[in-house]
């Protein structure tokens, strides 16, 4: 089956974002833009399905400004067979994201779709689990462990008191989590063959998708700051300290 | 306004998280509550008890059992046809239905809200809580998960809201529930204890956590917690996590030790009325957000705190 991978270009999780001055957003000229870490480990798993004889082709998305294709040439450099960029200006946001890739997944018929769980610069986490309702598939949200085996995928998912493992009827969508695997690293050969790799441009009107937002940020500002704190020189003090703040009698 | 709340619980009893979130509903108008589940009529009665509820909806069919999304979003979307908004909790269950219903709504969720500034704007956190953002939605109706943190707790009695079965559209064949593995903790759970211990991976191993973490905990009553760097190298089971990735929490009192305080896990505390730091780094960045700071090797400082406590 295919496998259909979409990437997202995102600040570097290394950089901490500045606050423009005016509250319009985050500054994001001249720092450096990666992709984000949950979609590098949904790339992963989709190479491991390929790997093992599950998946026999693997196409990355992404939806976002031009420059994005560096993103999906990693992507391509990783494993990917083949990449769709879908250029749009400015916010496109999860809801438009996701119709943009049901349409894509309407041509391409993909037996899985992986997804990050949520994208590090809006922390939105809803893209997978809008595009599993668009096409009426269920959802492996939060996975640390994909499983196909016949017309299923058992996907277990990191819950708030622990694992959850659910049977998902192909297709399906699986959003990854931090655990499911350890991204590999592209080799330089690699970086060069995915140069040649086959790169489609399109645009929302392709897929007849409306982007406007309806979100609008009315603005972005800094999070109030902690006061400086003390240091206190021992154990002692530190004792003194919690009786005081009444956690202990 | 009516709004829909989604009340998180696991059949027998209603999870904390639901009365925050009955808070941030509060501010938008009337309070309606929805139990899905199955064989879950006690959790429909303590809802029904939740100070602010004016009635409780409730689904009990073995389809919703696990609150599985592809079950629970329809019955979420048929109930909301009489409702102007709907709020789940912005834990696991929470995120993974709202969005759901939220796409078959055709409207953009507002994700992880921390301030209701008005009937169609919000504030939340990006950008792992470096930047706080304030949106105003232009759709018809809400779909909204809150941060459990950020709002004060509905008093879990004072309320007398009738009960009305809502029959649902049952199981849709999509997903099946395989098993689960749950951690068993008899400590507070994480997200609402007043007091956190948490440990980083300065503690070299899973024994060291066990062995200074733990008893310090118990001294305090507190829960434990970690930071990903310690789930990462197998100290804890990952539901111990702290952080942008893990569970958000904003006890009375954290303390955090040998953690050094990167970005990923100060976006899960740094609401924290009180952080206190233990580490053996005077540079460690916890220390720029730290009330009180104690430099000392954890190895040393942490039994002596736990045997003069």
């Amino acid at each position: 089956m295919k496998i259909l991978v979409p990437v997202k270009r995102v600040l570097d999780y290394n950089l901490k974002p500045r606050v423009k001055a005016d509250g319009s957003g985050v500054d994001l000229a001249n720092v450096k833009l990666s992709m984000n870490p949950f979609d590098e480990i949904a790339v992963e798993e989709a190479i491991r399905l390929k790997e093992k004889g599950v998946a026999t082709e693997i196409i990355a998305v992404s939806i976002g400004e031009a420059k994005a294709q560096e993103t999906l040439r990693t992507a391509l450099a990783m494993g990917a067979d083949r990449a769709i960029l879908v250029t749009q200006e400015g916010t496109v946001e999860p809801l438009a994201v996701a119709k943009i890739l049901k349409a894509i997944a309407d041509e391409e018929k993909p037996g899985l779709i992986i997804l990050g769980k949520q994208a590090i610069d809006d922390d939105s986490n809803q893209t997978g689990q809008m595009l599993a309702a668009l096409l009426g598939w269920a959802q492996g949200t939060f996975a640390s462990k994909v499983e196909v085996s016949g017309d299923t995928v058992n996907v277990t998912r990191e819950v708030d008191g622990g694992l959850e493992t659910v049977a998902l009827k192909l297709p399906a969508i699986v959003t990854t989590d931090l655990r499911l695997n350890e991204p590999r690293y592209a080799s330089l050969p690699n970086i060069m063959k995915a140069k040649s790799k086959p790169l489609a441009q399109k645009t929302p009107g392709d897929y007849g998708v409306d982007t406007t937002p309806r979100h609008t940020t009315l603005n972005v500002s800094e999070p109030p700051k902690r006061q400086a704190g003390i240091k206190v020189a021992d154990v002692d003090e530190l004792v003194g300290k919690l009786k005081a703040l009444g956690v202990v009698a | 306004m009516k709004t829909l709340v989604l009340v998180e619980h696991d059949n027998a009893s209603l999870k904390d998280a639901t009365l925050a979130t009955v808070s941030a509903a509060a501010k938008l108008g009337e309070v309606h509550l929805l139990v899905a589940g199955a064989g879950c009529a006690p959790v429909a009665e303590a809802a029904a008890k939740i100070a602010g509820v004016a009635k409780v909806h409730l689904a009990d069919d073995a389809a919703y059992a696990h609150q599985l999304p592809e079950a629970v979003a329809p019955l979420v979307v048929s109930v909301m046809d009489h409702h102007d908004a709907f709020l789940a909790p912005a834990t696991t269950t929470g995120k993974n239905i709202a969005p759901r219903v939220a796409a078959l709504l055709d409207v953009m969720q507002v994700s992880d809200i921390i301030a209701v500034d008005g009937p169609d704007t919000f504030t939340r956190p990006i950008y792992a809580g470096n930047a706080i953002a304030k949106v105003q939605t232009s759709d018809k109706k809400l779909v909204i998960t809150v941060r459990g943190t950020a709002f004060e707790k509905a008093a879990k009695d004072g309320g007398s809201a009738a009960i009305e079965a809502v029959s649902g559209t049952g199981d849709n064949g999509l997903s099946s529930f395989v098993s689960a593995e749950l951690a068993s903790s008899e400590r507070p759970e994480l997200t609402s204890a007043k007091v956190i211990v948490s440990g980083g991976r300065g503690l070299g191993s899973g024994e060291n956590y066990h062995a200074i973490i733990e008893p310090l905990a118990d001294k305090l009553g507190a829960a434990v917690g970690a930071s990903r760097a310690a789930v990462d190298a197998g100290f804890v089971p990952n539901d111990y996590q702290v952080g942008q990735t893990g569970k958000i929490v904003a006890p009375e009192v954290y303390i955090a030790v040998g953690i050094s305080g990167a970005i990923q896990h100060l976006a899960g505390m740094k609401d924290s009325k009180t952080i206190i730091a233990i580490n053996k780094d005077e540079d460690a960045p916890i220390f720029q957000v730290a009330d009180i700071g104690l430099v000392a090797d954890l190895f040393k400082a942490v039994p002596e705190l736990t045997s003069k406590l």
